[in-house]
C-alpha cells in the first residue's frame, strides 16, 4: 500500500483498516495511537513561546491582518441567537469594514444548526463555499457543545443542518468515550457523523472535528484524538467549543498543526485546523499564522486549510488594519458591532 | 508575497551611545592603555565599531594594584549586607538597560537580538540578583562559619558570551568580597566597558572591579601576576592548561571551564517533536559557540532515519542573517579566524568520509557566517567527533543500546554536558548517573540558572561556577585560630568539641567589626 493509495483511494474505514492491521477496535487503535511518540509538555510551551516572539512588521503584518479576517469563521453561538441576530452578524460578515470596500470578508459564519435557514437567506447570492467572494455557513452539530445525546440524535441533528444548506458541519467528540478508552466509539461516530454529512448529490458538507482540548487535559490526549479524528475521516480537526476553558491555545494548536504535518508526510493528505475560542487580538492571530507557517507550511493558510474560530478577533483586527493606513489608533465606535 | 520572508524588523541601535574609543576601567575611572589600541568589530559587516584601549604588563600592575587597595581598603571589611546592597543596585541597572546592553551585545558578537534580549541579559541580572542575596549568608556556603574572602581574583573571559561570562565571575567574587581585575576577550569588549559605566553608575567604590583590555598578551601577564590569589579563566582547553602550568607551585586558587564536546542523547521513545527542537537548540544556539553545546547527537539506530528528515526540515526554517533582527535565529560567526576553524574542520569532516549537508540559505556578502551543517555516517575515530568545533555544526552517531549510549557519550575527553531524551523517567535518572559530564540535561537543553553549579569533568576544566559551590570558589575557611592554649599539648580529647567554640567567639567580634 503506498501513502498516496492510502490517502485518496480508500475510504477511512478501509484506510484505517490497512493502517491498523485490523478493525477499529478500542485495542487496535490503542496500541496505535499509543505508540505515537509523546509530548514533552514544557518543550512544547517552549517551541510555542518562541514562535509566539517572532516580530511581525510593516507589509509582513499588513498581510497577515488580510489573511486573519479570510481565515474568520465569524461566530455566533448563544442561547438567545435570533434571526436578527444572524442577520447582523452576516452583515458584518459581508462587509467587515463599512469604511474600507477593499477589506476582504470572513470565511464563514457560524452558527447553530436552527440557524442555519436564517444565515443561508441573509447571505443570499453571497452564500458560497470555497469560492473568492463567497462565505460558506457553518453549523455546529452533534448536541454541542457537550454532544450528550444518543447517536440517532447526533446524526439527526446533522442531516437537518446539512438539508438546511450548511456547508460545514462542526462536531464535537465523545469526550467521555475517548478518555475511557473506547477509542472504537469515538471512531464509529466520526464516521458515522461524516457519512450523515453527504448530500443527495453525493458532495459533502466539510466536517471539522472538536477534540475539545480543555477537557482533554494532557498534550498526549490531544494528539492521539487528533490522529483518531483524522483516521476516521474529519476534513479539519478544531480545538474547542468555545464553552470550556482553556479554549484554543497556542501550544495545543501546536500539537494538532504537527499531527497534521506528519498526516501529510505520511498520505500526501492535507487536514485543516481551527484554533477557536479565546483568541481576541491582533497580536494572539499573528501569532498563530507564523505557527502554522513554520510548522505546516505558509500553504495552510488558506481557508480550507485553516480557520480562526472567533467573535471579538474580527474588530481587533480591523482597528489594526485602520491603524496601519492612517497611522493612529481610532476606537470601538469606528467599527461596527455585529 | 511569501509571509515567511518577513518584513525586516531589526532593533533600533538609536539606545546605544557609543563613544569612539574606549580606556582601561582602573580604579573606577576610565584611562588611556600604554599598549597600541586595536578595534572591535561587527562581525556581521566587519565595520568598525570603536576603538579598544591594549593593557600592557605596567597596566595590568596598576590594575591589580587598584584591585589590591580596594580590597585591604574599604572592600574586604565592608559587612555582607552591604557588599549585597551594591550588588542588587548592579543587578537593576543591568534590567534598566537590558535593551542597550543586548543591542551592544549582539552588535560586538554577532550573537541573534533574540537571544542576547531573552537569554544573555536576562540571566546577567539574574546571575547578580542571586549572588547578591548570598552576601550576607556565607556562614552557610558549605565553608563553615565566617568563611574568608580570597583577595585580588584575576579573571580571564571568552567571547561567545561577553557580558554573561562577565556576571557569572564578577558577581561570586564579590558577594564573598574579592575585588576583580577582569579581561574580556579580545574580540567581545565592549559590553564589559558598557558595565564598567553601570558600575560608576552604581557607586561601587573604586578598584573593586577592574577591566582591562587586551588581546592574550595581557590575560597572561594578568593570571601571572605575583599579587593575584585566584584566577578564573573560561576558554579554550589549551589556553587553560597553560594557566594551570603557570599557576602551578603559586599559592593561586584556579577555576577552569573550558572546551566540550557534549553527546545529545536521543532514544527511540523520546518525544520526537521536542528532541528535534532541543537538537537545534543544542547546537544552533548562539551559532554553536557555546562550550556546552550538544555537538555530538547519539541517535538510536531504528529511528536515525526520522530524525535525520525532520531535523533537516525543521534547521531549512532558521533564519540565519542580520544579528539585530528580531527574527534572526541565527547571527554571524564572532571572527574571521572562529570562520576559518570552522570550515578546516568540516573540510576534513568531508575528507574522512563523513556526509555534510548544510541548510540551503543565502549567506550575506560581509561579514563571517556559516550556514547550519550537520554530518551524518559519522563515527567515533572522526576529528568533528572528537574535536570541539565551536560553530553551528552537528556531527551524528548512532547507538544500538543505552549502554552502547553510556559508552560513546563518555568516550572523549571532555566532559561538561550531555543531554538525554527519553519518555521513560528511569532511564533518564540510570543514563545520568553514568554519564562523565558536569551539566546532564533531560528532555531539554542548554538551559541556565544562577542557582545551578555549571562545570566539567576531564579536560572540559575544575571546579564549578553558580549556585553554591561557584560562591565557594572565592571562599577559603575561616583562618584556623592558634590561641596559646592550642599550642600546649595536653588534652587533644575536646577537639571536635572546642574548635566551635575558638571560631565562633572571633566571628562575633569580626562582624561587629565590620558593621562600624
Amino acid at each position: 500500500m503506498t501513502s498516496s493509495q492510502l490517502a485518496t483511494r480508500l475510504a477511512p474505514r478501509d484506510r484505517t483498516l490497512a493502517l491498523l492491521g485490523g478493525e477499529a477496535t478500542d485495542a487496535n487503535l490503542r496500541r496505535y495511537l499509543h505508540g505515537i511518540p509523546g509530548i514533552d509538555a514544557v518543550g512544547l510551551e517552549q517551541r510555542a513561546a518562541d514562535l509566539g516572539s517572532r516580530s511581525i512588521k510593516t507589509t509582513s503584518k499588513k498581510w497577515a491582518l488580510d489573511t486573519i479576517i479570510r481565515l474568520i469563521d465569524l461566530t455566533t453561538l448563544e442561547g438567545a441567537d435570533t434571526r436578527g441576530k444572524v442577520r447582523s452578524l452576516v452583515g458584518k460578515a459581508l462587509t467587515p469594514d463599512a469604511g474600507d470596500p477593499d477589506c476582504p470578508r470572513v470565511a464563514a459564519v457560524c452558527v447553530y444548526g436552527d440557524m442555519v435557514p436564517h444565515a443561508v437567506e441573509a447571505l443570499g447570492s453571497a452564500h458560497a463555499a470555497g469560492t473568492g467572494d463567497g462565505i460558506a455557513v457553518a453549523a455546529v452539530a452533534t448536541a454541542f457543545p457537550s454532544g450528550r445525546a444518543s447517536l440517532a440524535v447526533k446524526l439527526a441533528d446533522t442531516a437537518d443542518a446539512v438539508a438546511a444548506g450548511a456547508d460545514e458541519i462542526d462536531m464535537v467528540i465523545d469526550r467521555g468515550a475517548f478518555l475511557s478508552g473506547h477509542y472504537g466509539l469515538v471512531f464509529d461516530e466520526i464516521v458515522a457523523v461524516k457519512e450523515a454529512c453527504r448530500r443527495p448529490d453525493g458532495s459533502h458538507a466539510h466536517l471539522k472535528v472538536i477534540l475539545e482540548t480543555g477537557e482533554l487535559n494532557t498534550y498526549d490526549n490531544v494528539r492521539r484524538a487528533s490522529w483518531l479524528a483524522i483516521l476516521a475521516g474529519g476534513d479539519f480537526i478544531k480545538t474547542s467549543t468555545g464553552k470550556v476553558a482553556p479554549a484554543a491555545t497556542l501550544p495545543v494548536t501546536l500539537s494538532m498543526l504537527e499531527v497534521v504535518r506528519d498526516w501529510h508526510r505520511l498520505t500526501g493528505e492535507k487536514i485543516g485546523v481551527k484554533p477557536a475560542g479565546g483568541i481576541r487580538t491582533s497580536k494572539d492571530a499573528i501569532k498563530y499564522l507564523v505557527t502554522v507557517a513554520e510548522t505546516v507550511g505558509e500553504e495552510w493558510l488558506q481557508p480550507h486549510l485553516f480557520r480562526f474560530g472567533a467573535s471579538s478577533l474580527l474588530n481587533d483586527v480591523l482597528l489594526q488594519r485602520q491603524k496601519m493606513t492612517t497611522g493612529h489608533y481610532s476606537g470601538p465606535d469606528y467599527v461596527t458591532i455585529d | 508575497m511569501n509571509f515567511l520572508d518577513y518584513a525586516p524588523a531589526p532593533e533600533s541601535q538609536a539606545i546605544l551611545n557609543l563613544r569612539s574609543d574606549y580606556g582601561l576601567f582602573i580604579d573606577g575611572e576610565f584611562v588611556a592603555g600604554r599598549g597600541t589600541p586595536f578595534q572591535t568589530i561587527d562581525p556581521a559587516t566587519e565595520k568598525r565599531i570603536a576603538m579598544i584601549a591594549n593593557a600592557n604588563t605596567a597596566d595590568v600592575d596598576a590594575a591589580v594594584a587598584a584591585a589590591r587597595r580596594a580590597y585591604t581598603g574599604a572592600w574586604s571589611r565592608l559587612s555582607g549586607s552591604d557588599r549585597g546592597k551594591y550588588l542588587f543596585r548592579i543587578a537593576r541597572l543591568v534590567q534598566e538597560r537590558a535593551r542597550e546592553l543586548a543591542v551592544a551585545e549582539s552588535l560586538d558578537n554577532g550573537k541573534p537580538i533574540k537571544e542576547s534580549r531573552d537569554v544573555d541579559v536576562p540571566l546577567v541580572a539574574a546571575w547578580f540578583f542571586y549572588y547578591a542575596g548570598w552576601a550576607d549568608k556565607l556562614d552557610h556556603a558549605g565553608l563553615g562559619p565566617n568563611p574568608a574572602s580570597l583577595g585580588v581574583a584575576a579573571q580571564v573571559i571568552p567571547w561567545n558570551f561577553p557580558l554573561l561570562m562577565l556576571a557569572w565571575k564578577i558577581a561570586p567574587a564579590l558577594a564573598a568580597g574579592n575585588t576583580v581585575v577582569l579581561k574580556p576577550a579580545e574580540t567581545t569588549s565592549l559590553t564589559a566597558l558598557l558595565f564598567a559605566e553601570i558600575l560608576q553608575q552604581a557607586d561601587l567604590p573604586p578598584g573593586v572591579v577592574n577591566i582591562i583590555t587586551g588581546a592574550g598578551d595581557t590575560g597572561q601577564a594578568l593570571v601571572n601576576h605575583p599579587d593575584v590569589n585566584k584566577v578564573a579563566f573560561t576558554g579554550s582547553t589549551a589556553v587553560g592548561r597553560a594557566i594551570a602550568r603557570s599557576v602551578a607551585g603559586t599559592d593561586k586558587k584556579l577555576t577552569l571551564e573550558l572546551g566540550g564536546k557534549a553527546a545529545n542523547i536521543v532514544f527511540d521513545d523520546a518525544p520526537i517533536d521536542q528532541a528535534i527542537e532541543g537538537i537545534v537548540n543544542g547546537i544552533f544556539f548562539n551559532q554553536g559557540h557555546v562550550c556546552c553545546a550538544g555537538s555530538r547527537l547519539l541517535v538510536q539506530e531504528s529511528i536515525h532515519d526520522e530524525v535525520i528528515d525532520r531535523l533537516k526540515d525543521r534547521i531549512s526554517t532558521l533564519r540565519l542573517g542580520d544579528p539585530l533582527d528580531k527574527n534572526t535565529d541565527i547571527g554571524a560567526i564572532n571572527s574571521a579566524d572562529q570562520l576559518r576553524r570552522i570550515t578546516e574542520l568540516t573540510a576534513m569532516g568531508e575528507q574522512e568520509g563523513a556526509e555534510r549537508w548544510s541548510a540551503d540559505c543565502a549567506i550575506p556578502e560581509n561579514g563571517f557566517w556559516f550556514a547550519p551543517t550537520i554530518f551524518t555516517n559519522v563515527s567515533t575515530s572522526h576529528r568533528i567527533a572528537r574535536d570541539e568545533i565551536f560553530g553551528p555544526v552537528l556531527s551524528v552517531l548512532t547507538f544500538r543500546t543505552p549502554a552502547e549510549a553510556i559508552a560513546k557519550a563518555n568516550n572523549t575527553p571532555y566532559g561538561l554536558s550531555a543531554g538525554i531524551w527519553t519518555d521513560k523517567g528511569s532511564r533518564i535518572l540510570a543514563v545520568a548517573d553514568k554519564l562523565r559530564a558536569g551539566v546532564i540535561w533531560a528532555n531539554t537543553f542548554n538551559r541556565f540558572d544562577p542557582a545551578s553549579p555549571f562545570g566539567g569533568y576531564k579536560e572540559s576544566g575544575y571546579g564549578r561556577e553558580g549556585g553554591r559551590p561557584g560562591l565557594a570558589a572565592y571562599l577559603k575557611p575561616a583562618p584556623s585560630l592558634k590561641p596559646a592554649a592550642s599550642l600546649k599539648p595536653a588534652p587533644r580529647r575536646p577537639r571536635a568539641v572546642r574548635a566551635p567554640d575558638a571560631t565562633a567567639a572571633p566571628a562575633v567580634s569580626a562582624r561587629k567589626k565590620a558593621a562600624k
